[in-house]
């Protein structure tokens, strides 16, 4: 410390003190903060097995996958038919129905049952329930429709339902995530 | 503020002397709101809403500590929890609908005590800082009630919940993460019902605090009055004891009285049937509605269907939204009006009373309406006009209107004249 420079040794314990607390003061807020994200027993339960040997074409079922529905659709030919009869450049998030599905298994429509809007459980799956005017799904929150590839088609959801990681373990089960 | 004519405190038993030197909280009380705080005359009912406020927040705080003594945050037993403390807790079923009417009881209080703010321009100079601490605690107030409609872990408790944290995750780059960091997991569980617990608890004591700081903000001007006029002299005003704590008494007569009414009479007409239905994470009811003070709220969420050049549709929901309330915060400046009171501004009072008053009831209205036309239609124009209400029309109202005459000061406000009045020079 060279006093003639005009740095006291009180500037320096000065420094030094304020910079220490404000480390710790970091090391305080970092567990305060990360405390809160998802612990390790919900992260463990992040995949799931689902059986789709029983799912006629046309039909959908609800499976979860992190504590959160996952639509599994067999699409008729009809259906992938009028999917791939969209003009892909004209969608809000522009994907292909192939895009969407796994290769030699387009039937197969797997997606995430939240809506992209404000999470909401869209209706379609279900025996029944209300379709929307594309045929695919229809949230009732905020009135989002979604098309025969899950495919936002009209209404204030930003983006396609998610299609989450997935891969077929055999020809009848998923396994998701 | 002191005026000059205000009462001292003077103790005259050796306890409170003793008392006085040590510790001075009665002096603070008499001060505040007892003889030493000296108030407007010609305050009208609205200025009991302030009072009636902080009756609600002490109902509030009893009731909810009552509450948690026999609620459990746990998604396995939340529900049962709330139904076994209305039906086999002695005096549950009180304390749990005087808890949730209580809530409305408090938006109510604070919705008519938000507008006495906006007609009488209480915002104003010198006190904006009572209006914008006014503004933190109704946003802290959205934040502790929304957190508490969660507690029941009902099904629009659990749908709530998700579409309130997924406003988060409208946020880019950093939605996701955000949302999953506030729930503690990936949709609403265990974690996020225990946090939100946790908060509900301490929020409260936060608004607390906030209260007092904008009592304290409030007696450094004073209170304001219906005339916009200030204090001049002491023939203007009254001390708060017994005066207006005689006039409060009577409006938590009359407040106490169509509360008890709702809790013991209708205590489930503002709740929605679907919360009597345990939290499904499978299913998402039909019409998903939040309480009734988010109506207005919820409608401007709701109003965005088109992206907006780059911005997408939901994010501008999401900004409108937050805007709708963050804009009051500029209020005092976007005023640009010299006279406070909207009583003698009758170009400003016609556009609050035809324009933003009845965008408010539409909004309001189709906040509770379902997600369809002709709804969404008429949120959209009551959300332009309500913007355009704050940012266009208000600042050019208040600097181009010619306002009436005002009276030189509240006695003459009162009486129709005042002695000094006479003497004093013609401004």
């Amino acid at each position: 410390m060279a006093e003639e420079d005009g740095v006291r040794r009180r500037d320096f314990i000065n420094i030094a003190a304020v910079s220490a607390a404000g480390v710790a003061g970091v090391g305080v807020v970092i567990p305060l903060v990360s405390q809160m994200s998802a612990s390790a027993d919900v992260l463990a339960a992040s995949s799931t097995e689902v059986d789709i040997s029983a799912i006629q074409p046309g039909q959908a079922i609800k499976a979860v996958f992190r504590k959160q529905p996952v639509f599994v659709r067999n699409l008729t030919p009809k259906e992938i038919e009028e999917a791939n009869a969209v003009d892909v450049a004209s969608l809000r998030d522009p994907q292909t129905l192939a895009e969407r599905t796994k290769e030699g298994k387009e039937n197969w429509l797997i997606t995430m049952g939240v809506c992209t809007h404000l999470g909401c459980v869209p209706l379609g799956a279900g025996e029944g329930e209300n379709r929307g005017e594309f045929g695919g799904y229809f949230c009732p929150c905020h009135g989002s429709a979604y098309d025969t590839a899950a495919r936002i088609r009209k209404g204030p959801a930003p983006k396609n339902l998610e299609v989450p990681a997935y891969e077929f373990t055999t020809d009848t089960v998923v396994k998701i995530g | 503020m002191s005026f000059p004519w205000a009462k001292e405190y003077t103790p005259s038993h050796p306890f409170m002397k003793w008392m006085d030197e040590k510790l001075p909280v009665p002096r603070l009380i008499y001060n505040a709101v007892g003889s030493g705080y000296e108030v407007p005359r010609n305050l009208n009912y609205f200025w009991n809403f302030g009072f009636l406020a902080g009756l609600c927040l002490v109902i509030q705080i009893v009731t909810g500590i009552v509450m948690a003594m026999h609620y459990a945050s746990n998604t396995a037993v939340a529900f049962d929890t709330i139904e076994m403390t209305v039906r086999d807790v002695n005096w549950g079923w009180l304390f749990r609908y005087a808890h949730a009417n209580g809530a409305s009881a408090f938006f109510v209080v604070i919705y008519i005590h938000i507008f006495r703010g906006f007609y009488y321009g209480s915002y104003k100079a010198p006190r904006e800082m009572v209006w914008l601490l006014g503004v933190v605690i109704f946003l802290l107030m959205m934040a502790t009630a929304f957190m508490g409609y969660v507690l029941p872990w009902g099904q629009m408790s659990f749908w709530g919940a998700k579409v309130i944290t997924g406003l988060f995750g409208a946020i880019p780059f950093v939605g996701e993460p955000l949302q999953q960091w506030l729930l503690g997991g990936f949709a609403p569980d265990n974690a996020a019902l225990n946090r939100f617990f946790s908060l509900h608890y301490l929020l409260p004591f936060v608004i607390l605090g906030v209260v007092i700081l904008h009592i304290w903000a409030l007696h450094i001007p004073g209170s304001s009055n219906p005339t916009g006029v200030e204090i001049k002299s002491e023939s203007d005003t009254v001390p708060f004891y017994p005066y207006y704590v005689a006039k409060d008494g009577w409006a938590i007569g009359v407040f106490a009285i169509l509360f008890a009414a709702a809790v013991f009479f209708f205590p489930n007409a503002l709740g929605h049937p679907d919360n009597y239905i345990p939290a499904n994470p499978m299913s998402t009811p039909a019409h998903i509605v939040p309480e009734w003070y988010f109506w207005p709220f919820y409608a401007i969420l709701r109003a965005f269907t088109q992206d907006f050049f780059f911005i997408p549709a939901k994010l501008m929901g999401v900004l409108a939204m937050f805007g709708a309330i963050l804009v009051w915060f500029f209020l005092p400046w976007l005023d640009k009006s010299p006279v406070r009171s909207g009583s003698y501004r009758p170009t400003y009072k016609k556009f609050f009373w035809f324009g933003l008053i009845p965008a408010m009831a539409v909004l309001f209205y189709c906040g509770g309406a379902p997600a369809a036309e002709p709804y969404v239609m008429f949120s959209q124009i009551a959300a332009l006009y309500y913007f355009a209400h704050f940012l266009i029309i208000l600042p050019i109202v208040s600097a181009i209107e010619k306002p009436l005459p005002l009276p030189y000061s509240i006695t003459e406000a009162v009486l129709g004249k005042d002695e000094e009045a006479e003497l004093a020079p013609t401004a």
